[in-house]
C-alpha cells in the first residue's frame, strides 16, 4: 500500500503505517488525520512530538504510563489519563498515535 | 446464578471466510529459519512436514483417528457460538487437518478417498487453513467436552506449524517471537527503554504510598528472578499489575530482579507450534536464572507462560541450584496465596470496599496447567487471593468457569488488529456470563490473571456497553488493598 502526500508517493504497510520512519513530515500527520476524518490540534501535536522523540531516544513507543504523565506535565494533570488519550486518539493511543507519528506499530500482548 | 443458557446461533455457511490475519513478512520467516514465501512445492513439503509431526507426536494421530463425529464439541467453541460459521464448530476444523492426514496417511484415504472424506491438499484446502487455523485460540475448551479428550488447540499448532513450514507464517506471532529472541520481550524493549520506565514507576509507588518501593534490573544475588509478560510495563490495566507484584516484594521483604535479558514470560512459539522455538525462548529462563544467581523463579500474571513454564521448565531448570522448598518455577499467585497463609501480608478489604468483583479463568492456567500442587489449585488459589483482598467476589455462572471457562477471544496468537471483527465475535460467550453477574450481583469489575485477557477484553469491551477500566489485575487488587506502612 502507498499514501500520496504533496505529489510524493509514501509506502505503507496494510494497516496504513509508514513503511520508512524518514518519509515522515507533519503533512504526512495531516493527510493520515484528514483520511480519518480528524484535524489535528495542539494537543494531538504534544502527543505526536513527545512519541518522535521518545522514539529517536528509545527505538520503541513510549509505555502509556509514560505518555499520560509527559501529557499531564504539558497539557495540565486533568489531562494525564488514558481516557483523555482516547478522547484524543479513539483507535487507541498507543497505535493511532505512532501512525500519525510515522512510527512503526507497537505489537505484543498490548 | 449457577448457569448460563447460552444460543446456539443458526448456522451461517462461510460467514468468517473473509478473516485471515497478514502472512508474515519474508525477512521474519528468514530469521526463524522457514522459507520467505509461500514456497513453489508447498504440498509436497506440507505433507512431508505432516509425515514428520505424526512421527514425533503419537498423540496427534491419535486425535485424527479417535473422533468419531459425536459432536459434543461443535457448540463448545466461542468462534463458533460468536460467529455461527460451522467451519468454527471444533470437529470441523480438526477436519481440514484429518481429511488432509487421511489422504496421505490412511489406506483408505489414500485408495478410496470419496468414501472416508479423504482430500487433495489442494489451494482451497490451504486457504480453508489458513483462515480457520487463525480462527482457534487453542483455548481447549472443546477438548474438555470431548469424551476422547481430542485437543483441537494442539492440532492447530501442527497446522500453523506446518504452514510455517512451507512459508505461510502469520505475522503478528512470527514478528513477535523474532523480537523476544533478539530482544529479550514480545516488545522489543531495549534495555534502557525498560530502565526508563522503571526508575519512572519507582517514582510514581513513592509518590503514591511514600514507601521506596523499588523495581529491580539485573541484580545479581536477588532470591527471586521474577518474569513478567511485557505487556505489564507498558499497557493498561497490565502496569497496575506489575505494581502489585512489586507491592507484595516490598511487604514480604523479599529481594527480587528483573533480567533485561528475559523480560518476557510469554513464549509464542506455543501458538505458532514450533517445537524449536518454543525451546530455545524457554531456554533464556535458565541462561537469566544461572547468570543472575537467584534462588527461586517466578512467573507473573500471564496465561500461556504459565502453561510453558509448569509444564516445559521444570527439567530444564533441573542443574540449577535453586530453592526447592518452593516450586520451581513458581507462580506469583503461589508466592502471595503462600504469604498470605504464613500471615505476610497486611490487607485492608477495605480500600476494594467500591469494586465488586468476578474472576475470569485464563484457558491455559484452567485447562493446562496448575498451582499450589493441590488439586483445583489453578482456580483455588486465585480466588482465595481475591476473597482476601476484596469485600465482594462473586462468581460468573459455572458453566463459563473453571475447566469450563470461556476463552476471552484473543488467546492463540490472535491479539492482532485485522483480526478485530472475530475477537469481538469471540467474546460474545465470556462477555455474557460477565453481564448475566453484573445484572445479578451489580459486579463493577472482572479481574484476570493474564495480559492477552487482559489486552482483548479492555478492548472489546466498548463494542457491548462496559468500560475498558472494568478489566482489572488480581495483583492490582492485591497491591491497591496491602497496608505498607
Amino acid at each position: 500500500m502507498a499514501i500520496e502526500v504533496n505529489g510524493k508517493v509514501l509506502e505503507t504497510d496494510e494497516e496504513g503505517y509508514l513503511n520508512d520512519l524518514a518519509d515522515w513530515s507533519e503533512e504526512v500527520a495531516h493527510s493520515m488525520a484528514a483520511k480519518d476524518g480528524t484535524e489535528l490540534t495542539a494537543a494531538h501535536w504534544e502527543v505526536i512530538n513527545f512519541l518522535r522523540g521518545y522514539y529517536e531516544e528509545y527505538q520503541i513507543a513510549p509505555a502509556v504510563r509514560i505518555l499520560t504523565k509527559a501529557v499531564a506535565k504539558s497539557l495540565g494533570a486533568d489531562k494525564g489519563n488514558t481516557q483523555y488519550l482516547y478522547s484524543l486518539f479513539p483507535e487507541g493511543p498507543a497505535k493511532q498515535a505512532c501512525r500519525y507519528a510515522g512510527l512503526p506499530k507497537p505489537t505484543g500482548c498490548i | 446464578m449457577n448457569f448460563l443458557k447460552l444460543k446456539i446461533p443458526a448456522l451461517q455457511t462461510d460467514a468468517m471466510q473473509h478473516s485471515e490475519p497478514y502472512l508474515a513478512k519474508a525477512a521474519t520467516q528468514k530469521a526463524l529459519g522457514y522459507p520467505e514465501q509461500l514456497v513453489e512445492n508447498w504440498q509436497t513439503v506440507a505433507v512431508s512436514k505432516m509425515g514428520e509431526l505424526l512421527a514425533q507426536t503419537p498423540h496427534l494421530q491419535a486425535y485424527l483417528d479417535n473422533c468419531v463425529h459425536c459432536s459434543a464439541c461443535s457448540d463448545k467453541c466461542h468462534y463458533f457460538l460468536g460467529t455461527g460459521d460451522p467451519k468454527n464448530m471444533p470437529v470441523a476444523r480438526q477436519d481440514l487437518f484429518r481429511q488432509v492426514y487421511r489422504r496421505y496417511f490412511t489406506f483408505a484415504g489414500k485408495y478410496f478417498p470419496r468414501l472416508v472424506g479423504a482430500k487433495d491438499f489442494d489451494e482451497k484446502v490451504l486457504n480453508d487453513w489458513y483462515r480457520y487455523f487463525h480462527q482457534c485460540s487453542q483455548c481447549r475448551r472443546c477438548a474438555v467436552f470431548c469424551p476422547f479428550g481430542i485437543d483441537t488447540a494442539d492440532i492447530a499448532m501442527a497446522a500453523r506449524e506446518i504452514l510455517n513450514s512451507i512459508g505461510k507464517g502469520q505475522r503478528y506471532t512470527q514478528e513477535i517471537i523474532v523480537k523476544v529472541e533478539s530482544v529479550g520481550n514480545n516488545l522489543g524493549m531495549s534495555k534502557p527503554a525498560l530502565q526508563h520506565i522503571l526508575q519512572n514507576l519507582e517514582e510514581d509507588l513513592f509518590e503514591n504510598t511514600g514507601c521506596k518501593i523499588r523495581l529491580p534490573l539485573d541484580e545479581y544475588g536477588a532470591e527471586v528472578l521474577f518474569i513478567p509478560p511485557s505487556a505489564d510495563f507498558f499497557a493498561e490495566p497490565h502496569v497496575d499489575g506489575f505494581l502489585g507484584y512489586a507491592k507484595v516484594f516490598y511487604q514480604a521483604g523479599l529481594s527480587w530482579t528483573l533480567c533485561s535479558d528475559a523480560t518476557e514470560a510469554g513464549n509464542f512459539a506455543l501458538f505458532s507450534g514450533s517445537e524449536t522455538h518454543l525451546q530455545q525462548i524457554a531456554a533464556r529462563i535458565h541462561d537469566a536464572a544461572a547468570t543472575l544467581g537467584v534462588k527461586r523463579i517466578v512467573f507473573g500474571e500471564c496465561g500461556h507462560a504459565w502453561r510453558v513454564a509448569h509444564n516445559l521448565l521444570p527439567p530444564l531448570l533441573k542443574n540449577l541450584t535453586l530453592n526447592r522448598n518452593y516450586p520451581v518455577p513458581q507462580h506469583i499467585c503461589e508466592l502471595s496465596y503462600d504469604l498470605l497463609q504464613r500471615g505476610a501480608l497486611r490487607i485492608d478489604k477495605a480500600k476494594n470496599a467500591e469494586k465488586r468483583v468476578s474472576f475470569h479463568d485464563s484457558c491455559n492456567i484452567a485447562r493446562a496447567s496448575q498451582m499450589g500442587n493441590i488439586s483445583g489449585g489453578q482456580f483455588k488459589i486465585p480466588r482465595a487471593l481475591l476473597t482476601a483482598c476484596c469485600e465482594q467476589f462473586h462468581e460468573m455462572p459455572r458453566n463459563t468457569t473453571h475447566e469450563s471457562t470461556f476463552c476471552c477471544g484473543g488467546g492463540g496468537g490472535l491479539l492482532t488488529d485485522e483480526l478485530m471483527p472475530l475477537r469481538i465475535k469471540g467474546a460474545l460467550p465470556r462477555i455474557q456470563a460477565f453481564q448475566a453477574v453484573i445484572a445479578t450481583q451489580q459486579v463493577t469489575h472482572l479481574a484476570t490473571i493474564c495480559a492477552i485477557c487482559k489486552t482483548q477484553l479492555s478492548q472489546v469491551f466498548p463494542n457491548y456497553r462496559l468500560e475498558r477500566a472494568q478489566i482489572i489485575s488480581l495483583h492490582q487488587l492485591i497491591g491497591d488493598a496491602l497496608v505498607l506502612k
